[in-house]
């Protein structure tokens, strides 16, 4: 008799456990304590014992009787309490309170990114002087003193010897003054160029990359720029190398890659072209090597230079380029 | 550059369709721009007949015609004073864009609709006549398109070329490199002309007083000219490529000089005092009217053309008006040169006077090019000029650059360009585009560039001819084979980059301003004159007056920045940048650079939500600002001190901090000045912060080592303090702190209070200090004894009192 009405009572337990809601909680309460349940049956069943066990049953069956009702009582107040009624509810859909948040610039993003492709590729990152001699930013990158080349670049004098950098390529010339290869080395930064208009601001930023070793290759570079296009955008973006003039590449290669607007079909962002030039490279002039003092035919190595400002807003699809610099926050914020 | 394909036809053969020919040459490194069809603007012009003419009721000198175009006929209001019932002209419809660039809409003339305009000769640029509206064949049929009824087609490349192709601004040397691509040959119209002959040596004289200026000069004579308009065919050429067509004279050195890329000058002969030629560098002071009608003063070492007793022409540039062809002229020298680059690209320069002709001969014509383009000319001249060449030509030539030769290696071209071409593949790309290949050894060849290739110096030039012409795209794609190394990171970059995720997760946008400022943003900060940051580098050429000199701070690009945004009703702004400032050095120096990092804060605190009231940013927000990055960044050892007054000129006396590390500034923060606020037109207060990065950087610690976390627990006990106002309550916090007292783990300020009951001039400030040992939990007694000695000699130190 001891031994049933305990399974019984550890039953309970175990179903109330198992109870999911309150009216599984219901069902047991029927099951056991109901006028046909098990301990209801137990407790009527004590008459039919003998008389001297009667007392002890009784007591027995009795106290699990409550202990059962106690608990069945605990487990829908459990219920209750974790389905809060309707009067506790909050209204979910107000905003909460929100941390401050703040956004990086664009520029910063996109550079930062290219960094990190090249960094990825083994790059160093080098980084210099904005406002540059006139010897650092042509005369040693083979730009003679009244070149017609000179004027592929509209400078900002600050003298007749110092300008403002109108490109990063300056940094080729103090990084290999100051390395023997292996160089490996990209070089972001702000350049200035005198012109303004929806594609020219006067200040933007470039970066710059250098490859030189012993048997750096022209392919060598296709290699790399096709690496890098191809994690800047994406595999599928198709690119194509065509010749073109830097005074401090020889041979020199401007990349393109299919317009990312049309596909190649043809839009305004491309003029019709199809493509998109997006950085210009090639293989260092030997004449550079002559002026940071490299042993003559020993390296070879390539560089290549693009405008952070020209990726941001191929991948953006900003069309003018002087968003960047009014820092409107509602334009910030969406980077 | 514009070319014309009907031209380049004449000299080779072309079966590609334009865009396939676009796309050869941009691929070959003559990047076409663009592929237009030179007739498009004719598209709304049609061949149209004049039904009727009546009076314009409302003018004299104007008609109202009928004008049949097949489909329907229009209502036209005309001027031209031969109009006339039954005629055929070319009527423009509405849409219409002249060569001008108007465009042509429908309008009311005079209270008369006009649906399309009769159209002259010279406004459709088919002729020059501006004397009335053209006259159409009666043959053509009305209703067609013009260019469709003229036999009017022809396709145009623009044509960006580099500056190291001058052998390919002319359209023989762009047939060239098509005829490369396409593997035909060019044919030149050249038409040598003896050279022999004393005529003209009788009647001019050619003397070169600058020879390392002026190389070689050449002249014809053509005399018993006709100076007349040119031939259809002469001025449609010229039209083509985007010149005036101006008389038959000048418009033959204008066609030689695009057909052969060589500048040449005509003069009137008899205009040329003494008649003859003195090639002379310019005097300082010396004044010429060149023929645009400008008063040029020149300076030494620019070369004239002078005859006798004047100068006549600059060289290379643009001639003069005292000796240019006019109607009556009848006998003219023509000149054709080789002027010194250098020279003709520097008074270029220092004129400000870019031509056809010094674009040319400053990126090199070809030392070899001068008789030959002499002698088409002369022909042409003769011929639409109706006159006679002199026999004869003076030639006078002294060192022109010699021609290269260059040993190529096979070895060395594979090895930069990573193919694998023979020496035969690399000898034919180059035959191809006129260099003479000569076989020396088993691997290296000598290369003679022809003349015109004046780029072509160096091994590797003839490398990238051998890369272009068999395509970039046929290259290879490799990778290079370079040791695994790698260098140590630049800290800097690093740093720099977790100060901005930083400031961005206090809510800070980054901005990037221009790093320009305007000189008079040192007055609008109320610098001191002796402040530092008034030595400016100042730029020679600035596109406006606001960006007259590199930033020498952060600020005025920020407050700018912020300006914009609140005239946009975006009240509150959370800016910062990272960014050089510039300090000048002296002239010919480079300035200092400083990288700064510099903030504000204005509006309000938190952005607006609907559960926390919107109160206004203050001094203490942006101070967090700074504590937290400091706090990010894992730097101790900042202390925030009063801004002595007028230390800083464009912040709030009273209402600002310095930033000290080691006793040494290292920024500040605090409200910006009102009248700074005034002179950029803010209306709101404005909260800034300025960093030196520089110093930061390095104060950033590289080796972080963990300590243990404490065991036992920490008790606290709270000391309140009446002191004098002006106390800093920092120094409170310093005074314990450098008590040195070993169970103290952490000091913080919980209450500054300065109102009733507390007396006027003083402030109660109330600190916790915590309380732990590494070793033991803490028995009460035990701190209450050191808090107790702790307080009582920070009263004693401050002269303090305890609240009542």
């Amino acid at each position: 008799m001891n031994k049933h009405i305990e399974q019984i009572h550890q039953d309970v337990l175990e179903s109330l456990g198992k109870a999911k809601n309150a009216e599984e909680i219901q069902a047991i309460s029927v099951q056991y304590l109901g006028r046909k349940g098990l301990i209801t049956g137990v407790l009527k069943g004590i008459s039919q014992l003998p008389k001297e066990e009667r007392p002890k049953a009784g007591k027995k069956a009795n106290q699990v009787r409550a202990a059962v009702d106690k608990a069945i009582q605990n487990a829908l107040q459990k219920i209750a309490t974790e389905n809060m009624s309707a009067g506790d509810t909050i209204d979910v859909s107000l905003p909460g309170r929100l941390p401050l948040t703040g956004s990086l610039h664009p520029v910063s993003q996109i550079q930062q990114e290219i960094c990190d492709i090249f960094g990825r590729l083994g790059f160093d990152v080098a980084e210099g002087p904005e406002v540059e001699s006139d010897y650092y930013n042509f005369e040693a990158l083979n730009f003679p003193k009244n070149h017609p080349a000179r004027d592929m670049q509209d400078t900002f004098f600050v003298s007749d010897d110092v300008v403002l950098r109108t490109h990063t390529s300056p940094m080729q010339i103090r990084i290999m003054e100051k390395t023997t290869p292996p160089v490996r080395v990209v070089t972001p930064g702000k350049v200035f160029r005198c012109d303004s208009d929806l594609t020219h601001t006067p200040m933007f930023h470039q970066v710059e990359g250098l490859l030189v070793d012993a048997d750096i290759s022209f392919g060598d570079l296709k290699g790399i720029l096709t690496t890098f296009i191809h994690q800047m955008f994406d595999e599928k973006t198709s690119l194509r190398f065509r010749p073109s003039f830097f005074p401090f590449t020889e041979p020199s290669a401007e990349v393109d890659i299919l317009c990312v607007m049309c596909r190649g079909a043809g839009c305004r962002i491309c003029s019709q072209t199809g493509w998109l030039e997006i950085l210009g490279s090639g293989m260092v002039h030997p004449a550079l090597y002559e002026n940071v003092g490299y042993p003559s035919g020993k390296y070879t190595g390539f560089a290549f230079g693009m405008g952070v400002e020209r990726i941001a807003m191929l991948k953006y699809g900003i069309d003018d380029i002087r968003k960047f610099f009014e820092n409107d926050i509602r334009f910030l914020q969406q980077f | 550059m514009k070319v014309s394909l009907n031209w380049l036809k004449t000299i080779v053969p072309i079966e590609l369709t334009p865009d396939e020919l676009a796309a050869a040459l941009t691929m070959a490194g003559l990047e076409v721009e663009a592929v237009f069809d030179r007739f498009a603007y004719l598209d709304s012009v049609r061949v149209g007949r004049v039904v009727t003419v009546k009076d314009h009721p409302n003018a004299d000198r104007l008609k109202v015609c009928d004008v049949d175009i097949g489909d329907r006929t229009l209502t036209v209001v005309c001027g031209a004073p031969n109009v006339r019932a039954g005629m055929l002209s070319p009527i423009a419809l509405p849409g219409t864009r002249f060569p001008d660039d108007r465009i042509l809409k429908k309008g009311i003339i005079r209270g008369v609709a006009s649906e399309g305009m009769l159209c002259s000769e010279a406004e459709l640029e088919l002729g020059t006549d501006t004397s009335g509206i053209m006259t159409l064949d009666d043959t053509l049929i009305k209703g067609e398109v013009l260019s469709k009824a003229l036999n009017l087609s022809d396709t145009m490349l623009e044509i960006d070329l580099t500056p190291n192709r001058p052998d390919c601004l002319s359209i023989i040397g762009t047939a060239r490199e098509i005829a490369a691509i396409v593997k035909k040959d060019i044919s030149r119209p050249d038409t040598p002309l003896p050279v022999s002959g004393k005529e003209i040596h009788e009647r001019t004289s050619v003397m070169v007083e600058a020879p390392d200026l002026c190389p070689r000069y050449a002249a014809r004579i053509i005399e018993n000219i006709t100076v007349a308009p040119s031939p259809f065919w002469l001025q449609e050429r010229l039209r083509s490529v985007g010149l005036r067509p101006i008389n038959n004279i000048v418009d033959i050195t204008n066609f030689v000089l695009m057909e052969y890329g060589q500048p040449l000058h005509a003069f009137d002969l008899d205009r040329l005092e003494e008649q003859r030629i003195v090639v002379r560098a310019a005097t300082e002071g010396e004044v010429f009217t060149t023929l645009d009608n400008k008063e040029r003063p020149l300076i030494e070492d620019m070369l004239l053309i002078c005859d006798g007793k004047k100068p006549v022409a600059i060289a290379g540039i643009m001639g003069g008006l005292n000796s240019e062809i006019e109607a009556d002229t009848r006998n003219v020298l023509l000149e054709s040169a080789y002027f010194n680059p250098v020279s003709i690209r520097k008074t270029s320069k220092k004129l400000g006077l870019n031509t056809d002709a010094s674009h040319r001969f400053e990126r090199g014509v070809d030392p070899q090019g001068t008789l030959v383009a002499l002698d088409r000319a002369a022909r042409l001249i003769a011929d639409v000029g109706n006159g006679r060449i002199l026999d004869g030509v003076v030639d006078v030539c002294g060192n022109l650059p010699p021609s290269q030769t260059i040993p190529l290696s096979t070895k060395e071209t594979n090895r930069l360009l990573g193919t694998s071409f023979s020496r035969t593949e690399i000898c034919d790309f180059l035959v191809s585009v006129g260099f003479h290949v000569k076989e020396d050894t088993e691997d290296t060849i000598s290369v003679t560039a022809p003349s015109f290739r004046v780029d072509v110096k160096r091994p590797e030039d003839l490398m990238e001819e051998v890369a272009r012409l068999s395509g970039y795209d046929h290259i290879p794609t490799t990778y290079p084979l370079i040791p695994a190394e790698a260098k140590i990171p630049q800290v800097t970059l690093h740093h720099r980059r977790k100060t901005k995720t930083i400031l961005n997760g206090f809510g800070f946008d980054e901005t990037i301003n221009y790093s320009f400022m305007d000189k008079l943003d040192c007055d609008r900060l109320l610098l001191h004159t002796e402040d530092h940051r008034r030595s400016l580098v100042k730029i020679l050429n600035p596109l406006t007056e606001d960006q007259t000199v590199m930033r020498s701070t952060l600020l005025p690009g920020l407050l700018k920045s912020a300006r914009r945004n609140i005239s946009q009703q975006i009240k509150t702004a959370r800016l910062f940048e990272i960014g050089k400032a510039f300090i000048g050095k002296g002239k010919n120096r480079l300035p200092d650079e400083i990288e700064m990092l510099a903030g504000l804060w204005t509006g309000s605190r938190t952005d607006a939500v609907w559960n926390v009231p919107e109160v206004a940013c203050d001094f203490y927000d942006l101070k967090g600002v700074v504590e937290g990055l400091f706090k990010a960044l894992k730097i101790k050892s900042v202390t925030f001190t009063r801004m002595p007054v007028d230390a800083c000129p464009y912040t709030k006396n009273g209402s600002a901090a310095l930033i000290l590390a080691d006793d040494i500034p290292l920024g500040l923060v605090g409200e910006l000045h009102p009248r700074v606020l005034k002179n950029y037109d803010l209306k709101q207060t404005v909260f800034y912060f300025e960093l030196d990065m520089n110093r930061l950087y390095g104060m950033i610690p590289q080796d972080l080592q963990a300590k243990p976390i404490p065991r036992y627990p920490a008790t606290s006990r709270d000391v309140t303090v009446i002191v004098d106002q002006d106390i800093e309550s920092s120094s409170l916090l310093a005074f314990i702190e450098n008590l040195k007292e070993g169970l103290v783990e952490q000091l913080s300020i919980f209450d500054v209070f300065a109102e009733e009951p507390i007396p006027a001039g003083k402030k109660s400030v109330s600190f916790r200090i915590v309380y732990r040992s590494h070793e033991e939990t803490l028995e009460d007694h035990t701190v209450n004894t050191i808090h107790k000695q702790l307080s009582e000699r920070l009263i004693a130190h401050f002269n303090a009192a305890l609240p009542e």
